[in-house]
């Protein structure tokens, strides 16, 4: 437990240097924000057991939502960054209601499917500015009285936001709520005959999930200051399960170490491959189902002593 | 004539584009349920082979010269070879673990697919020019029919139901089924499984990038036509329910006729229309139209 908290201690510790590292903030943030959104993701995956193919409804629709706030209604960013994920965990309860009726690999294409209507919905609404998207929103002052033009200001309260809601994550998941949900991913049938009304559990998990994918498209949108078809695209729903996949599935650090690598791999291959960073994530993604189902944080997790007494997760 | 407002050519010539659609539809949600039921696997790949057997007939036309009726049997031949690899080389490593491995397996794979063929044909696509034998219309009386839809929907709909033969009244479909409800019980009669698992893969395979060439002569062709269509045909599948091979040959088509009547009745909804209905069969019956609950 310790040991855990020096790590802990030692992430954040590096998260408050990195600037100084040379590092550039915009990209830093925005690792962060897909750091969150990977650890969202994997709320459901790692610990309930269900494989949302649409998880960028969530990630989009709160950054246009906090976007248009910020933009058009002159909101100040908290209220905005509230708004945006508001509307995803009401988008969220609304798809949850649907997709939980059915299990499995249909609950995936379900998911799938209704983020591509998110996406028609937003190409073709008049709010969203269609195919040029949502440009142009103001950073503004945090409660109105701190401004947050200065990325380096903006970087440490996105570092803040994030932390806390991995400190969220972490505590929901070792909750009774959290041990709960695991029942349900290891033997539905079970925790049902157990007492528990499994549906509801799925569905205040997707709830919160969505939520939090919805805080870091909102948080996104603040950082860039445009919100984008790009954001609602299943291409974006697919990249959020790879940095799941890669950092490692049913762990609470490897979705954050995986947005890292996938977020900061493409960055790097863009300028030196164009069209071909899509052949590598696709290649990546083949060996990692082929070989390396753990990801990198389950991996490391066997060469660790004690490694016996954790369970490397796996969808279930 | 006219019915509801709209003049009765029109809503005729929607309904026909529909069926065209639902065509396509019918092919792939087909061979998804092939797939699905022998091998357990969504193969999100669907659509990219789509797509690679409409570049297929392009570049058979444009680089080696064959026209388009070579290109119909040449194409599916050769995409369906490329199935069978895959299903050798990747999916048999998944085999006995959990189905969404094989999903994740299949994006990947067509992310790669459609990568390639970005980098060589560029986003924008090409468009294949129609076969002479298929120009002109038919006149109905009531509308002109033109040959090439007419085409699409006639050779869809005959290897759809031949494709329903094979497997409900024969006796390669009976071992197909067999192995399906007990793989190992099948095998310890004496049929080759493992053989059966590939042929039906390359055999769904086919099947889509047939739907492929078809398609390559009604819509423009391009790297990302199989994604989109592929997610449409997942919300097909969610309606109609994979247990069915009539099931979903039915829904592809009736879906494709509901897309084409909503385009003349309103169009801003025509791209989310089944997708609605999607959601419509999940509340009143979740297991699907034809599913078992």
């Amino acid at each position: 437990m310790t040991a855990r908290i020096v790590a802990f201690a030692a992430v954040v510790a590096l998260g408050i240097a990195a600037p100084f590292l040379g590092l550039y903030p915009v990209l830093l943030m925005k690792l962060l924000c897909f750091a969150l959104f990977a650890c969202a993701f994997n709320l459901l995956i790692g610990f309930v057991g269900l494989l949302s193919f649409g998880h960028a409804m969530f990630f989009g629709s709160a950054a246009y939502a906090a976007g248009y706030g910020m933009k058009v209604w002159g909101l100040t960013p908290e209220l905005g960054l509230l708004f945006g994920t508001a509307v995803a965990a009401a988008l969220g309860l609304v798809v949850g209601l649907l997709a939980i009726r059915r299990q499995g690999i249909y609950f995936a294409m379900i998911t799938m499917a209704l983020a591509q209507m998110v996406y028609f919905v937003a190409l073709q609404a008049p709010f969203t500015g269609g195919e040029d998207g949502l440009q142009g929103v103001p950073r503004g002052a945090l409660l109105g009285v701190l401004p947050l033009q200065s990325d380096l200001t903006l970087y440490y309260l996105i570092l803040g936001i994030v932390v806390a809601a991995w400190l969220l994550i972490a505590r929901i998941v070792h909750s009774p709520f959290g041990q709960i949900l695991k029942a349900i991913r290891e033997n539905e049938p079970r925790t049902i005959s157990l007492g528990y009304d499994t549906d509801r559990f799925k569905l205040l998990a997707f709830v919160l999930s969505a939520a939090l994918a919805g805080l870091a498209g909102a948080l996104k949108a603040l950082v860039l200051g445009f919100a984008t078809l790009s954001d609602v695209y299943w291409g974006t729903s697919g990249s959020v399960i790879l940095m799941s996949l890669v950092g490692g599935i049913g762990t609470l650090s490897g979705p954050v170490v995986g947005a890292f690598v996938i977020t900061g791999l493409e960055n790097v291959l863009a300028d030196r491959v164009g069209s071909w960073v899509t052949v590598v994530l696709g290649v990546i993604f083949v060996l990692s189902v082929l070989l390396f189902r753990q990801g990198l944080v389950g991996t490391l997790r066997h060469f660790l002593p004690g490694a016996s007494r954790r369970r490397t997760g796996a969808p279930a | 004539m006219e019915i509801f407002g709209r003049p009765l050519p029109a809503l005729a010539s929607q309904i026909v584009l529909g069926l065209v659609n639902g065509s396509f539809y019918a092919m792939l949600s087909l061979g998804l349920a092939i797939i699905f039921g022998t091998l357990n696997i969504v193969n999100f790949a669907h659509g990219a082979f789509y797509m690679v057997g409409a570049f297929g007939a392009f570049f058979a036309l444009s680089d080696l010269g064959l026209n388009y009726w070579v290109a119909l049997v040449a194409v599916p031949l050769a995409v369906g070879a490329i199935g069978v690899v895959v299903e050798r080389g990747l999916l048999k490593q998944l085999r006995g673990l959990d189905p969404l491995y094989g999903l994740l397996l299949t994006f990947g794979l067509s992310l790669v697919l459609e990568g390639i063929l970005r980098d060589f044909y560029g986003s924008s696509g090409r468009s294949y020019p129609r076969p002479p034998a298929l120009n002109g219309a038919w006149n109905l009386g009531f509308m002109a029919l033109p040959v090439s839809r007419a085409w699409v929907i006639g050779v869809s709909l005959a290897v759809c139901l031949a494709t329903w033969f094979v497997i409900e009244r024969t006796r390669l479909g009976a071992y197909l089924r067999a192995a399906t409800e007990n793989p190992s019980l099948t095998q310890a009669f004496g049929v080759n499984v493992p053989l059966l698992v590939t042929l039906t893969f390359g055999f769904g395979v086919a099947l889509a990038a047939l739907a492929g060439v078809l398609a390559a002569s009604a819509v423009q062709i391009t790297p990302l036509m199989g994604s989109n269509i592929i997610i449409v045909v997942f919300a097909v599948v969610v309606i109609g329910g994979m247990g069915s091979i009539l099931g979903a040959i039915v829904t592809g088509l009736g879906l494709g006729i509901v897309e084409g009547l909503t385009r003349v009745y309103y169009p801003e909804a025509s791209a989310t229309v089944v997708f609605v209905i999607m959601a419509i069969v999940l509340l009143v019956r979740p297991a699907g139209l034809f599913g078992k609950a």
